[in-house]
């Protein structure tokens, strides 16, 4: 699929809570066809310090539309201008990047794991399983019940387990401690989320043979594999998060 | 109609505009965006006889207006490049050139020799000025008993086109300037990255896993200019500029200062067409100024007086 660079407009901003909100945004062609664990380079326009572009993950895509998600964490300087933005304004995309997540076979029990703003490709992936007549679990991390977003939405794809990490909803403690996890087998596991979380949930995975995909966040400038600032040791060598992934089988990681 | 070209000895460019080394990969990265053959020039990624994996994660770090990296020449050696990417990338109507690295004065000679028997790489760029290895790189060009040596030893051996990148880390980039022209270079290009760090003050730890590493971008345009400036006063051989260029506006200002062309770089990550939209302005400006070709600005500034 070629990469593009291309001017969206600001459809809507819808504020979560106060770390979380989602930008919808309409492409001035039409989309091409977007892949779950694909995501977008953003340009941050106004300031020095947002010099480079900013990657999101694709959250949700509306062919008909022609509209495309992101899920965005206020982090900084850059996401902090982006949870500015309002209806009309312009965002600058390259896209679509990265690889994306594989497609299970028939029957396979899947689990998706997401924290944080990690749960962001998620729902891309939910929704891509279940029109593949998959019906996967998802486990949700949050630290307080607060901060838990969008489960309305992921309970439209599936069964949806949440842990928080005071114990305000749902189970006490971080998703590696869920119950679920020992009492259901899983054949495949997808999870993005903060750097602890994946290594947990990768470490679960390996010891018990789950199949098992990690969305990696590493820092980047280009995004299109030009400058490879982006690396993940695998066992192939120095990868690029960028165009080999972001998406990585567990057993190809040295972690 | 303007004259776009520029010629470093015999060989000629269809224009000014080159894409610096490490900031473009192997040139096809941006083939979705752009027809690279529109550009005079592509300057591939920094080439090593051994493959090298570079250094360890985090090789990066956002600085304002710039930023800091320190991949190390990450590249999978010259073997690879000629076996998979050269027949790749030759078929680029533009001239593409092969940025030489080493740690030992006998890996760029023996890297310059490969080269050279690649009928359709016309030049190389023998890189002394990268600070992101421990040996070799920048120790060559910010020492001139080395530079001299390694540049001496590389064009002993290389017949085609010459160009020595230069290390801004240096007191006085004339005394290189001159060393490279008394040893037979071709051009000069520069400035490589400035060595600089920063600090994550949440972590408390260096940003980068080097400590320190190279800043590019708009930062770093004001020094690149004066070196730039300071260099083609200097020395009679093309000057090939390089720092910070974001848009024709910059570019022409290296011009001006005296380069007979430039090399757009940390540009390309945040503009993937940055490159051709630099050629486009170019243009414009010398054609609503009535020159006649790019030669007509070189050095402008100095000319008076
Ligand atoms: C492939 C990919 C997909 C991503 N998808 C999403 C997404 O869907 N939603 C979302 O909210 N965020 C996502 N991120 C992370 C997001 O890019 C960063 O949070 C953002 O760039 C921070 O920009 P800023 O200017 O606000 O923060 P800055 O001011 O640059 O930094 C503020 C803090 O954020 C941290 N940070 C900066 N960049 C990253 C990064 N790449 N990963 C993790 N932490 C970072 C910094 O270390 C610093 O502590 C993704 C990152 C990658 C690489
Ligand atoms: C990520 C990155 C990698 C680089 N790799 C090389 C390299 O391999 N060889 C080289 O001579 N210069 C390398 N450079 C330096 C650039 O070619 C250029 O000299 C420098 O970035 C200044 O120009 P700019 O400000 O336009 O980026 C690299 C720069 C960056 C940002
Ligand atoms: S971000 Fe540049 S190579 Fe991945």
């Amino acid at each position: 699929m070629p990469k593009r660079i291309e001017d969206f407009k600001v459809v809507d901003n819808q504020k979560l809570n106060n770390d979380f909100f989602i930008l919808e945004l309409s492409g001035s062609s039409g989309l091409p066809q977007l892949k779950p664990g694909q995501f977008v380079q953003a340009k941050v326009e106004g300031s020095p310090e947002t010099f480079l572009r900013r990657p999101f993950s694709i959250h949700d895509v509306d062919y008909e539309r022609n509209t495309i998600k992101l899920l965005i964490q206020v982090a900084g300087k850059g996401t902090g201008v982006l949870s500015g933005l309002g209806t009309g304004d312009v965002l600058n995309l390259i896209y679509p990047l990265g690889n994306s997540f594989s497609l299970p076979t028939e029957g396979e029990r899947i689990l998706l794991v997401g924290g944080g703003c990690g749960v962001a490709p998620l729902l891309f992936l939910g929704k891509y399983l279940k029109s593949h007549g998959l019906s996967p679990d998802i486990l949700l991390g949050f630290r307080n019940s607060a901060r838990i977003i969008e489960q309305e939405e992921y309970a439209k794809i599936g069964r949806v387990y949440l842990t928080t990490e005071d114990g305000s909803e749902g189970e006490k403690g971080l998703v590696t401690d869920h119950p679920v996890l020992s009492e259901t087998e899983y054949d495949r596991i997808f999870c993005c989320g903060p750097d602890a979380m994946m290594r947990a949930v990768a470490g679960y995975a390996a010891k018990r043979g789950i199949k098992c995909e990690v969305s990696l966040e590493n820092l980047m400038a280009c995004g299109i594999g030009a400058c490879l600032c982006c690396v993940v040791a695998t066992v192939n060598g120095n990868q690029c998060t960028c165009i080999d992934g972001p998406v990585f089988n567990i057993n190809d990681l040295k972690w | 109609m303007v004259d776009l070209r520029f010629s470093i000895g015999s060989l000629q460019f269809k224009n000014p505009v080159l894409t610096a080394s490490g900031t473009f990969g192997y040139g096809s990265e941006f083939d979705d965006f752009m027809d690279v053959s529109k550009l005079g020039g592509i300057i591939v990624k920094g080439t090593t006889m051994e493959p090298r994996e570079g250094n360890a994660y985090p090789r990066m770090a956002e600085t304002p207006s710039g930023m800091l990296n320190a991949v190390g020449l990450q590249n999978k050696g010259i073997d690879y490049f000629e076996q998979q990417i050269y027949p790749r990338i030759s078929g680029y109507d533009t001239n593409v050139i092969v940025n030489i690295n080493g740690s030992y004065i006998e890996d760029y000679v023996a890297l310059a020799e490969r080269v050279s028997r690649l009928g359709k790489i016309p030049a190389i760029e023998l890189n002394i000025s990268c600070p992101n290895v421990k040996m070799g790189g920048m120790a060559f060009g910010t020492n001139p008993v080395s530079a001299r040596e390694v540049i001496s030893a590389v064009r002993a051996v290389f017949p085609g086109i010459l160009i020595v990148k230069l290390s801004p880390n240096v007191t006085d980039i004339t005394e290189f300037a001159h060393i490279a022209e008394e040893e037979g270079a071709d051009s000069i290009s520069l400035i490589n990255t400035l060595v600089g760090m920063s600090v994550d003050i949440k972590r408390m730890i260096p940003a980068l896993s080097t400590v320190t590493g190279g800043l590019s971008g708009p930062a770093i345009k004001p020094v690149a200019l004066r070196m730039v400036w300071q260099a083609a006063r200097a020395v009679k051989i093309p000057v090939i500029g390089i720092g910070g260029i974001m848009t024709a506006s910059d570019a022409i200002e290296f011009f001006l200062a005296g380069a007979s062309a430039i090399q757009v770089g940390t540009a390309s990550f945040i503009d993937p067409q940055a490159a051709v939209k630099i050629l486009q302005g170019i243009e414009e400006y010398l054609i609503a100024g009535r020159f006649t070709g790019i030669g007509d600005i070189t050095g402008l500034i100095n000319r008076t007086g």
